[in-house]
C-alpha cells in the first residue's frame, strides 16, 4: 500500500487505522455513543453486560459512552491547541528566518526563555490563578508549545533559504510572500507535518496530565485525564476502570508516533541522490 | 619483508565484477570484468569520469565494499592469496600493513576528537607491528619526508587546526605508517586549490619513489596521472576502455573515448581572438570595494569592463573574491565604494533598490545544478516564471516560449512537465541556462558553471554557451578557477588574488610572458600532459613563490 | 571556549530571573484578585480590605517583587496560608524526598539507557535493534500515570510484592525507603529510559555514517574498537545533552508519579498547595522546580561546549 508515493510499513498502517478510528469516534460521539455521558443508568461499579460493554462507573454512568465523549474532549482540545501553536510558531519562525536582523534576535531570545521553563509546571501555575476555563487551557498550552514549532520552522526556513534556488528567486525580484509560499513552504512540508504529529501527542498528554492533577477539564465536562483521576483509587481493588481512559490515551499516542516515525524515516532518504 | 623485490607481481585483478544490490533485487553493475596487474614499486593510474567505478575498484583491493555493493565475480590476488576468500579477520589484517587507503577528503577522514599522532600511529600499533615509541619516531620521519612544518610537534595538533594541503599529506603519512605494500590514492588532490595541488602531488611522488611502494592512483585528471603513473587504465561505466603504459595512452591513444579525454586537455593552447570594438562597455565596474560585517575587505578596488559579445573571465583560487564579485554586481552584497554602471546608468548598490528592468538584464547561472533548481517545480514552472514575471505573457505564450528554449538547449520537449530530480547533472545545468535566457538578458554571469560537472559534460556546456553567444550576442562574465577553460572561451581575463585585481586585459596578453608573478604561479600549476611537467614546475617553484610574495607586499603598500 | 561558557551561565541566570518574575506575576498580579482567591467564600468587603492589607497588595507590584525575591534568596518564603507554618520548614523534607526519588531513578536509568542504546546502534538492523525501537516507541507514548497504574495493578495488587502507597516518613530506614519507592522509581525509569535510549541510538548511528568511521574500518580496526574509540567520544556531546535534558524532564514527571503513589515529595506538596490556594507555598515550589530545571538545562549546554573538540582546542 502506498501513501504519497511511499510504501507504508505495517506499523504505519496500524497507526493510520488507530488515528482514523479515534477521529471517527471524536467527531461522531453524540451519534455513536450508546448513552449520554451524564445519564445515570444503574448501580455504581456494575459489572460489564452486553448493554454496558465496559460496565458502569462510580456514579452509575456507562463507561463506554463516557470514554467516547472523553475522546471528543481530549482530541478536540489537542487538535485546536496544536493548530494554534502551529499558526503562531510557523509565522514567527518563517518571518524570523527571512527577515533576520533584530526581528530574529528578539524572537529567538523570547523563545529561548519560554523553552527553558518546564511546561507542566508553568501551565500548572498559570491555570491555578487564571482558572480552568477551556479557552484558557488551550491558549496557555499553545503559547507554551509554539516555541518548539518556532525553532523547527525557523531552522527549516533558514536551511532552505540558504539553497541557491531561493536566492535565484530573490535575485529575480520576487517578494517576501512569494518566497515563503512558493519556494520555502513546499519543501518544508514533510518535517512540519511530522512535527504536527509530535506536538499533537505531546499536547494530548499534557492536557490529560493537567486534568489528572485536577487542573484541567472540570466537571461536568470530562476528558480522558480527568476520568483517570476520578477512577484512580479503584486500582487498589484491581478494577480496570482507571486503565481504560489511560490506555485510550496511550493507544492514540502510539498510533500517531508510528505514523510520525514512518514519515521521518522516509524524509531522511528523500534528498535526491545525485548520481 | 624478505624476498620481495621491485618488479615482482604484487596484485593481480582478474575479471572483477561488482554489483549493487538492495532489498528489492539486483541493481546496476558497478564494475564489469576489469583486469589489471600491479608490480611492486610501480604505479597504475585509474582514469574515468564519475560513475566509472574507479573508487569501487580501489576499495575492493582492501577487501571492502560500500553498503549495498557485492563482489560477484573474479579474483583479487594479493601475493598469492585471493582477497575474496579471506576471512573477516584476514581482511582486517590486510588493511593497513598490506594495502592502505588515502581518501579524497582529508578533513572528513580524520576523527575530530583525536590528535593527528593518535590516528597516524593507530595502524602500526593496533596491528602489533610497532610499539608506541617506534611508531612515533616513524611518524615524525614521515612528516619530514612530506615537507610538513615542525615535524616534531605537528602530530600533537587536531585535524581542524591544520590546513587542507597539510591534512592531505598527514593522511598520506597515516597510510604509510605501517609500510604497506600498496597505497590506494582516491582522488587525493581533487578538493585542493591548483597551486596547493602541485606541492601535494610532488610529496606523494617522492614518498612512493623513496619507499618503492606500489600504488593505485585514482583520478579524473589525465594530466595529473601523467606525472606519477607507469601504467594507465581508462574506465567508463564500470568497463575498461583502454589499458596500457602511460607513454602509450598519452601519446598514442587507440580508443575514441580516450582520445577525447586527451584532446580536451591538450586543446587549450589556442587563444580566442579579441573583438575590436569602440562601443561603450555594457557593464562598467569601477574601483569597487566591499566587505562582510568585519572590516576585512573582500573586494578591494576592483575594476572590470564587459562589452557586448565579450566573454570576460574572472580567475582566482578559493578566497580570491571572484564569487563575491558576482554577488556585488548582482546587488546581494551592497558595495561600499566605487560604481557599477550598466548601459551608462549607475546600478543601486542594493538589490532591493533596483528596477525590474535592471534586474532582468543581468542574469546568473550557478555552480551546482542540484541546488539551483527548486526540486518541487516542473521545468515549465522553473523556466516559465521569468517569462511571466518580466514580460507578463499569458499562459499559452509562456508554454510556447519554454518549449522554444528547451529546443535551443537540445533538451527533449516532453521534459517540460518533469521535475529536476529526474534529470542528469548536465541536463539540469542546461535548464539553468534556459532559465537565464528566458529573461532575455544582455549579460549572463556564469559562476563556476562547469566545476561540478564531469569533464566531457562540461565541455558540451561550454560549446552550448559559445553557440548561444554567437546567435544572440549575449555577453558573459565567466567566473572560474580552471585556466584551461579561460584560454578556450574568454577574450578578456581578470586575475584576482585575495580580493585584489592582479592582472587584467586580453587573454592572449595576460597569459603570455611577461607575466605578473601570480599569473605565472597559476599558469604553471595547471598540470600538462607531458610527464616531465612536474619536475619542471618544481624546479622553478621557489622562485615563483618568492616573486608572488614580493608582488603582494607591493600591492598592499 | 570560556567566553561561551560564561555566556551560557549568564543566560541561565537571566532565565532564572525571568522565571521568578513569571511565577510572581502568575500568582500575585494576574486578574483574579489574590485576596478573594485566598478568602474564597469568606470574602466580604471588610475581610477583603483586611486581607489585602495583610498581604501587602496595596503597594506597587515591582516593589513587592523585589522584596519577595530578596526574601526568597534568603530562604524565607513566608508562611503557608494553609498550615500557618514556615514554608521553608515544610519544603525542606519534601525536597529531600523528591531529590531522593529523582536520584534513585537517574542512577538506574542513565547507565542502562546509554549502554542499551549503544548496543542497538552497534547491531543496527538486527532483531535486538528493532525490538528496542518498537518497545521504546510504545513506552514514550504512554502517559506516566498509565505506566504507574499498570505497575500498581500487577506488582502491587495482584502479586503483592510492593506497596502501592509510597508512604515514606523521616524515620524510614534507607533500605525500607528503597523498597517503598521501588515502583515510583520504576515508573520514572521506564519513561525516561525510552527517550534516552532512542536518542543515544540516533546519535551514535549518525556518527557511524561519518567518513572518518569508514576510514577507521579501512585501517583494519575491529568493529568494537571503532565504536568505542572513534564513534563514542564524538557521540558523547549529543548524548550528554539528551541525558541532561531528560533529567530536567524527570523533575516534571516526578509530580505525577508522586500524586499517583501518594509520595510525600515536593510535587505532591505543590499540587495540594494549588488546590488550597496556598500562594506562598506555590511560589516556593514553583521557584525551586524552575530553578532545578534551568540549572540542568544550563549544565547540558555547558557540557555540550566542553565536549566539543573544536571548541576545546581552537585554531
Amino acid at each position: 500500500m502506498r501513501l504519497f508515493g511511499h510504501r507504508l510499513t505495517f506499523t504505519a498502517t496500524l497507526g493510520l487505522v488507530i488515528i482514523a478510528i479515534n477521529l471517527i469516534i471524536a467527531i461522531g460521539a453524540p451519534l455513536l455513543a450508546p448513552y449520554g455521558q451524564a445519564s445515570i443508568l444503574g448501580d455504581a461499579w456494575a459489572d460489564p453486560t452486553p448493554q454496558h460493554l465496559l460496565g458502569l462507573d462510580d456514579l452509575g454512568r456507562d463507561l463506554l459512552s463516557r470514554l467516547m465523549y472523553g475522546a471528543r474532549m481530549s482530541i478536540g482540545l489537542a487538535v485546536v491547541t496544536t493548530c494554534l501553536a502551529f499558526a503562531l510558531g510557523i509565522t514567527a519562525g518563517f518571518a524570523a528566518a527571512v527577515l533576520r536582523g533584530w526581528v530574529d534576535t528578539l524572537l529567538s531570545r523570547l523563545v529561548d526563555l519560554l523553552l527553558s521553563m518546564p511546561t507542566l509546571m508553568f501551565a500548572f501555575i498559570v491555570l491555578s490563578v487564571l482558572g480552568t476555563n477551556l479557552s484558557v487551557i488551550v491558549v496557555t498550552i499553545a503559547i507554551l508549545d509554539a516555541p518548539k514549532v518556532f525553532r523547527l520552522s525557523r531552522a527549516l526556513a533558514m536551511n532552505i533559504a540558504a539553497l541557491e534556488y531561493v536566492e535565484v528567486a530573490k535575485v529575480r525580484g520576487e517578494g517576501l510572500w512569494w518566497l515563503m509560499r512558493r519556494e520555502i513552504l513546499p519543501n518544508a512540508l514533510a518535517p512540519l507535518v511530522a512535527e504536527f504529529g509530535m506536538r499533537f501527542s505531546f499536547t494530548l498528554l499534557i492536557i490529560a496530565a493537567l486534568s489528572f492533577l485536577g487542573l484541567g477539564v472540570q466537571p461536568p465536562n470530562a476528558d480522558w485525564g480527568s476520568m483517570v483521576r476520578d477512577y484512580r483509587d479503584m486500582i487498589n481493588l484491581d478494577a480496570m476502570a482507571p486503565l481504560y481512559p489511560a490506555a485510550a490515551i496511550a493507544i492514540l499516542t502510539i498510533g500517531v508516533n508510528f505514523v510520525v516515525d514512518w514519515m521521518l524515516a522516509i524524509h531522511s532518504h528523500a534528498h535526491g541522490d545525485s548520481a | 619483508m624478505s624476498g620481495r623485490r621491485v618488479g615482482d607481481d604484487i596484485l593481480q585483478i582478474d575479471n572483477l565484477r561488482i554489483e549493487a544490490r538492495n532489498d528489492r533485487g539486483p541493481g546496476p553493475v558497478l564494475v564489469d570484468n576489469v583486469s589489471f596487474a600491479l608490480k611492486r614499486g610501480k604505479v597504475i593510474g585509474l582514469i574515468g569520469e564519475s560513475g566509472a567505478g574507479k573508487s569501487t575498484i580501489g576499495l575492493a583491493t582492501l577487501g571492502y565494499t560500500r553498503r549495498g555493493c557485492h563482489i560477484t565475480g573474479g579474483k583479487l590476488d594479493f601475493e598469492g592469496r585471493d582477497i575474496r576468500t579471506m576471512t573477516a579477520a584476514e581482511r582486517r589484517a590486510l588493511r593497513g600493513p598490506g594495502v592502505a587507503y588515502i581518501a579524497q577528503s582529508a578533513a572528513a577522514s580524520f576523527n575530530p576528537a583525536m590528535t593527528l599522532f593518535e590516528q597516524i600511529c593507530e595502524i602500526p600499533l593496533r596491528h602489533g607491528i610497532m610499539s608506541l615509541a617506534e611508531a612515533s619516531t616513524e611518524a615524525v620521519k614521515l612528516f619530514r619526508e612530506l615537507d610538513l612544518p615542525n615535524p616534531e610537534t605537528f602530530g600533537n595538533r587536531y585535524p581542524h587546526q591544520v590546513s587542507g594541503g597539510q591534512l592531505q599529506r598527514a593522511m598520506a603519512a597515516m597510510a604509510m605508517a605501517a609500510r604497506p605494500d600498496i597505497l590506494v590514492f582516491d582522488e587525493p588532490t581533487t578538493a585542493l586549490d591548483v597551486t596547493t595541488q602541485v606541492e601535494v602531488l610532488a610529496s606523494f611522488r617522492k614518498l612512493i619513489r623513496e619507499h618503492q611502494t606500489a600504488a593505485i592512483y585514482i583520478t579524473h585528471d589525465l594530466a595529473v596521472v601523467a606525472q606519477i603513473a607507469d601504467d594507465i587504465m581508462v574506465l567508463r561505466h564500470g568497463k575498461t576502455v583502454e589499458y596500457g603504459t602511460a607513454q602509450q595512452i598519452l601519446q598514442a591513444p587507440r580508443e575514441e573515448y580516450t582520445r577525447r579525454l586527451v584532446a580536451e586537455r591538450v586543446a587549450g593552447h589556442t587563444f580566442r581572438e579579441d573583438l575590436a570594438t569602440d562601443e561603450p562597455p555594457l557593464l562598467e565596474v569601477s574601483n569597487v570595494v566591499a566587505s562582510y560585517h568585519s572590516l576585512l575587505r573582500v573586494i578591494d578596488n576592483v575594476s572590470i569592463d564587459v562589452r557586448r559579445g565579450d566573454t570576460v573571465a574572472v580567475v582566482g583560487e578559493s578566497g580570491s573574491g571572484k564569487s563575491t564579485l558576482a554577488r556585488v554586481i548582482i546587488g546581494l552584497l551592497p558595495r561600499q565604494e566605487g560604481d557599477i554602471r550598466f548601459n551608462g546608468t549607475s546600478l543601486p548598490p542594493k538589490l532591493a533598490s533596483r528596477s525590474k528592468e535592471q534586474l532582468r538584464r543581468i542574469q546568473m547561472i550557478y555552480q551546482m545544478p542540484d541546488v539551483a533548481l527548486n526540486p518541487n517545480q516542473t521545468l515549465l514552472e522553473i523556466i516559465g516564471r521569468p517569462v511571466q514575471f518580466y514580460f507578463s505573457r499569458p499562459r499559452g505564450q509562456v508554454r510556447a516560449r519554454v518549449l522554444e528554449l528547451l529546443r535551443m538547449m537540445d533538451l527533449p520537449e516532453h521534459f517540460i512537465d518533469r521535475r529536476p530530480g529526474e534529470l542528469s547533472g548536465g541536463q539540469k545545468q542546461r535548464v539553468g541556462i534556459a532559465r537565464a535566457l528566458a529573461a532575455e538578458p544582455d549579460l549572463i554571469i556564469c559562476d563556476e558553471v562547469t566545476s561540478a560537472l564531469d569533464q566531457l559534460v562540461g565541455e558540451e556546456i561550454l560549446r552550448l554557451l559559445k553557440r548561444l553567444q554567437d546567435e544572440l550576442g549575449i555577453a558573459y562574465l565567466f567566473i572560474t578557477h580552471d585556466l584551461g577553460t579561460v584560454k578556450r572561451i574568454a577574450n578578456k581575463v581578470a586575475v584576482m588574488l585575495k580580493g585584489k585585481l592582479v592582472a587584467r586585459g586580453e587573454t592572449a596578453q595576460v597569459f603570455s610572458p611577461p607575466f605578473h608573478p601570480y599569473t605565472e604561479l597559476l599558469l604553471s600549476s595547471v598540470p600538462e600532459m607531458r610527464s616531465e611537467w612536474l619536475d619542471d614546475v618544481l624546479a622553478r617553484r621557489t622562485q615563483t613563490l618568492q616573486a608572488v610574495k614580493q608582488a603582494q607586499i607591493q600591492l598592499a603598500s | 571556549m570560556f567566553r561561551l561558557i560564561g555566556q551560557r551561565l549568564g543566560l541561565g541566570l537571566l532565565t532564572l530571573f525571568a522565571a521568578s518574575v513569571l511565577i510572581f506575576a502568575g500568582t500575585e498580579i494576574l486578574p483574579g484578585d489574590l485576596a478573594s482567591a485566598v478568602l474564597q467564600n469568606n470574602a466580604t468587603p471588610e475581610t477583603l480590605a483586611e486581607m489585602r492589607q495583610e498581604l501587602g497588595l496595596d503597594r506597587p507590584a515591582p516593589v513587592r517583587y523585589v522584596e519577595w525575591l530578596g526574601r526568597a534568596v534568603d530562604g524565607n518564603f513566608g508562611r503557608s496560608l494553609a498550615s500557618h507554618r514556615e514554608v521553608a520548614d515544610e519544603v525542606g523534607p519534601r525536597l529531600k524526598n523528591t531529590l531522593f526519588l529523582a536520584t534513585y531513578a537517574a542512577l538506574v536509568a542513565v547507565p542502562l539507557s546509554v549502554m542499551l542504546g549503544l548496543m542497538a546502534a552497534i547491531w543496527q538492523g538486527g532483531v535486538y535493534d528493532r525490538l528496542v525501537n518498537f518497545v521504546t516507541l510504545l513506552t514514550i507514548s504512554m502517559p506516566e500515570y498509565f505506566i504507574a497504574l499498570l505497575l500498581i495493578k500487577y506488582f502491587s495488587v495482584r502479586l503483592g510484592w510492593f506497596s502501592s502507597l509510597a508512604n515514606v516518613t523521616p524515620d524510614t530506614s534507607f533500605l525500607e525507603r528503597l523498597g517503598l519507592t521501588f515502583l515510583p522509581m520504576l515508573t520514572l525509569v521506564l519513561v525516561v529510559m525510552a527517550h534516552m535510549m532512542r536518542m543515544t541510538r540516533a546519535s551514535v548511528l549518525q556518527i557511524m555514517a561519518s567518513p572518518y568511521i569508514e576510514m577507521a574500518f579501512l585501517k583494519g580496526l575491529p568493529k568494537w574498537r571503532v565504536v568505542v574509540r572513534h564513534a563514542f567520544p564524538n557521540a558523547l556531546a549529543p548524548i550528554i545533552n539528551v541525558v541532561a535534558l531528560d533529567l530536567a524532564y524527570l523533575i516534571v514527571g516526578v509530580v505525577i508519579v508522586e500524586v499517583v503513589f501518594v509520595y510525600p515529595g515536593l510535587g505532591q506538596l505543590m499540587v495540594d498547595a494549588v488546590s488550597k490556594h496556598d500562594v506562598p507555598m506555590v511560589q516556593a515550589c514553583g521557584l525551586i522546580f524552575a530553578g532545578v530545571f534551568v540549572l540542568l538545562n544550563m549544565t547540558a549546554d555547558v557540557l555540550a561546549i566542553v565536549t566539543n573538540p573544536r571548541l576545546r582546542h581552537p585554531r
